[in-house]
């Protein structure tokens, strides 16, 4: 595969094109989910959807992309509610619900299927790619109906942008202010549950949560502000698509679906180590940092109390006494000295006024603290 | 009943039970989604340990199978420990990931084996009856009632064992630790146990069909029982009860049999859902509007202490004062008289002295804020509840 077969191979641009756009509104999408903790709703509707897209064959006999979806859209958004339902009337709590609806849809969803494969009408071939997704049956005209999702939900997200952060921090609130918090609900949920249907047919049932979820969990490692999220999570997810797609399509034998997502992971495991805020490496060196200071404020202390027995409090005393205290290096020692705390002579060290100062306040809660 | 009709029911069946009996513990401890990743985390585990041993009986692949199921609970668990994400969503990522692996090792390797994903996502309980263990040229039966039998007696065993370890680990995770049980140790061993359960059913049943046993029968026995033994119980009463039903409906249907017992197990789910005695959601709804009625009655008896113009209680002006809808001032005043709250005279409201009693009582216990006396002061004064 060259660089110029994504602009000259039609196949391979529209299964690009495809990924990408899904790959952006599940990100985009997927950032709600996850802030308002519902981030196995996606688990939960693309294996709801299924006995939709069964019924919606059952009924209309055709097997015609956009009626299969629009079935699939009706039993996610059931699912959907029978799962606020449940949580709300019963004492089962969010997990209980969402793997029952799951699983019982998909069930039957299946029951479904495989009463359709014995009805004579024998035009139900490929209603299983639904289950595993395959990119490579997307069509051009596949991709103009995410490019029209995905054009809608930007401005429903532009239009209800103020309310709908509101709600996600703040639902009380949002209430209170008089903002119909139930009709915000079902916008956002309707359009989660949309671009789930969306990503089935191209990622499957059982990839859908990892799109919705990788790139925002992703995003939100680099941001505290929900736009730069909304953006960093759509370009996250564009990139999986196409990476995946590249990748897949170099060599045989890689589904699109598992490869978008595991390019998906990398960028999270990425995000989780490398963000400069909340990533584990640099928490790992601030934490070292903090430990460092701590020990040598702890080796301060200790001089201080030594220093604090002489009526002279830059009266030198030997390293050596420092030794029953194991809190210091040469290196901190050293530190200290740069601060202009101690004084270090040989193998004396002596504290400057500058010093015992520092290390009477430091124990006071009243003096302000520089952190 | 052909021998093959009553193998594949009885395999049901105790599929039914080894997942009802951790999926109680799984429900009690709101970790049911668990089961969904661990049931798709298990592929690359079966996908291994198929190569290393090319055998698709082999122990190995239900060991290793079972480790990664272990294994994606212990990853979790420590993405969930930097804090960095929720624990919802570090299940949502991992299992997906892994599930991602096992399909990718699938396609590259092991296309020309029976190993195909539909299998085991979806399961197929009707051929069960064919892979048969043979003990020299005797036939012992169907491998996979077995396989399930070993794994339902094992989990047998440890629950027995460990009952009261896991009961309190359970319901108090602060007592349990402090009186010495290690959480941890507990909380491995069930993941394991599950582990090993989801294994052993999925090659019977299906990824999906064993998520649908571990949560419904347990979610159904919750809603009906406060007690744990007879959750238990109750559960794999739902359970056998599903797989047999289900086995039926899908002969009648010629239809998948994993897709129909999960279809009953909805259906009775759904039935517990909505008829269940107290947990029900239809007693819950009844026992709401009774309560939003009576404090209506409350807020009602209040105004009527508070005002002694007649013209704030004409009956007809009530609407307006109270602002309530037509129906539920008529609701109100029907149950006030009805229990001799109040009387009308000439279409004004008085209370009567035993109104008046109750009136003072139900501000006194909402003044001094203790409200598990008020639905006793309910039952010495109402006869009837709306």
């Amino acid at each position: 595969m060259e660089l110029q077969d994504f602009f000259t191979n039609y196949t391979l641009r529209t299964i690009t094109l495809g990924t990408a756009l899904l790959g952006g509104i599940c990100g985009m999408l997927g950032s709600f989910a996850v802030l308002r903790k519902q981030s196995l709703l996606g688990d939960a509707i693309s294996h709801a959807a299924l006995p939709g897209i069964a019924l919606a064959f059952l009924i209309t006999g055709v097997k015609d992309s956009n009626l299969l979806l629009v079935g699939a859209l009706v039993s996610g958004l059931i699912g959907t509610f029978w799962i606020k339902g449940i949580v709300k009337r019963t004492r089962l709590k969010s997990d209980t619900a969402l793997g029952l609806v799951l699983s019982l849809f998909f069930g039957f969803g299946m029951l479904l299927l495989t009463f359709i494969q014995k009805l004579p009408n024998a035009n139900q071939a490929g209603l299983d790619k639904y289950l595993f997704g395959q990119a490579a049956t997307l069509v051009e005209k596949d991709v103009w109906v995410m490019a029209i999702v995905t054009g809608v939900s930007l401005i429903v997200l532009l239009l209800f942008w103020k309310e709908l952060k509101l709600l996600l921090f703040d639902a009380e609130y949002t209430k209170t202010l008089g903002f119909n918090t139930r009709f915000l609900d079902i916008l956002i949920t309707a359009f989660i549950v949309l671009a789930i249907v969306l990503g089935l047919q191209t990622v499957g049932v059982v990839l859908m949560s990892a799109m919705l979820l990788a790139p925002a969990a992703a995003a939100r490692q680099w941001t505290n502000k929900l736009s730069t999220m909304v953006g960093l999570a759509a370009l996250f997810g564009a990139f999986a698509g196409v990476f995946g797609t590249a990748i897949s399509a170099s060599s045989n034998n890689l589904s699109t679906g598992p490869v978008i997502v595991l390019v998906a992971a990398a960028f999270v495991l990425l995000s989780f180590v490398f963000s400069p805020g909340r990533g584990l490496l640099f928490r790992e060196i601030r934490f070292q940092r903090n430990r460092n200071t701590l020990k040598e404020k702890k080796t301060l202390a200790f001089m201080h109390q030594i220093a604090q027995t002489h009526e002279d409090i830059s009266h030198p005393h030997a390293i050596r006494i420092l030794n029953n205290f194991q809190g210091f290096t040469r290196r901190t020692l050293k530190k200290l000295e740069e601060q202009g705390l101690i004084q270090i002579e040989g193998q004396m060290w002596s504290m400057t006024p500058q010093g015992y100062e520092e290390a009477e306040t430091m124990y006071s809660p009243n003096t302000p603290e520089h952190e | 009943m052909s021998n093959a009709q009553i193998e594949i029911q009885l395999i049901a069946a105790l599929v039914a039970i080894a997942c009802a009996l951790p999926g109680t513990f799984l429900v009690l401890r709101k970790m049911a989604m668990i089961s969904d990743a661990i049931s798709h985390s298990i592929l690359p585990g079966i996908v291994l340990g198929f190569f290393l041993t090319q055998d698709l009986n082999s122990p190995w692949l239900i060991l290793l199978a079972a480790l990664s199921g272990v294994l994606t609970v212990f990853i979790v668990e420590q993405i969930q420990k930097t804090g960095l994400v929720k624990e919802d969503t570090a299940i949502g990522l991992v299992f997906p990931a892994f599930f991602s692996v096992g399909v990718l090792l699938i396609a590259q390797h092991a296309n020309d084996v029976h190993l195909d994903i539909d299998a085991v996502l979806l399961g197929e309980l009707a051929f069960a009856p064919f892979d048969r263990l043979y003990w020299g040229d005797m036939d012992l039966g169907p491998k996979s009632l077995w396989v399930i039998s070993t794994i339902l007696l094992g989990t047998l065993v440890l629950l027995i064992t460990f009952f009261k370890e896991l009961k309190l680990s359970t319901f108090d995770k602060g007592l349990a630790t402090s009186l010495g049980f290690s959480p941890v140790l507990i909380h491995y061993g069930l993941m394991s146990m599950s582990s090993v359960t989801v294994v052993g059913a999925f090659d019977a049943v299906g990824a999906v069909l064993v998520v649908a046993l571990i949560i419904a029968p347990a979610a159904a026995a919750y809603l009906l029982t406060d007690s744990l033994k007879t959750m238990l119980v109750l559960s794999s009463i739902f359970g056998v009860v599903a797989a047999v039903a289900g086995y039926w409906v899908a002969y009648a249907l010629d239809a998948s049999i994993a897709g129909s017992i999960t279809t009953v197990l909805g259906l009775l789910f759904f039935l517990v859902y909505l008829f269940a005695p107290k947990r029900g959601v239809i007693s819950v709804i009844y026992k709401e509007k009774r309560q939003s009625i009576e404090v209506s009655l409350l807020t009602f008896l209040l105004h009527l202490q508070n005002h002694s113009q007649e013209e704030e209680r004409h009956v007809n002006h009530l609407q307006e004062h109270i602002n309530w809808q037509r129906v539920r001032s008529k609701s109100v005043l029907d149950l006030a008289l009805k229990n001799n709250l109040i009387q009308i005279d000439n279409q004004v409201v008085f209370l009567t002295p035993k109104g008046q009693e109750f009136t003072d009582e139900a501000l006194r216990y909402i003044t001094t804020n203790k409200e598990t006396a008020i639905e006793e002061l309910k039952d010495r004064f109402f006869l009837f509840r709306g």
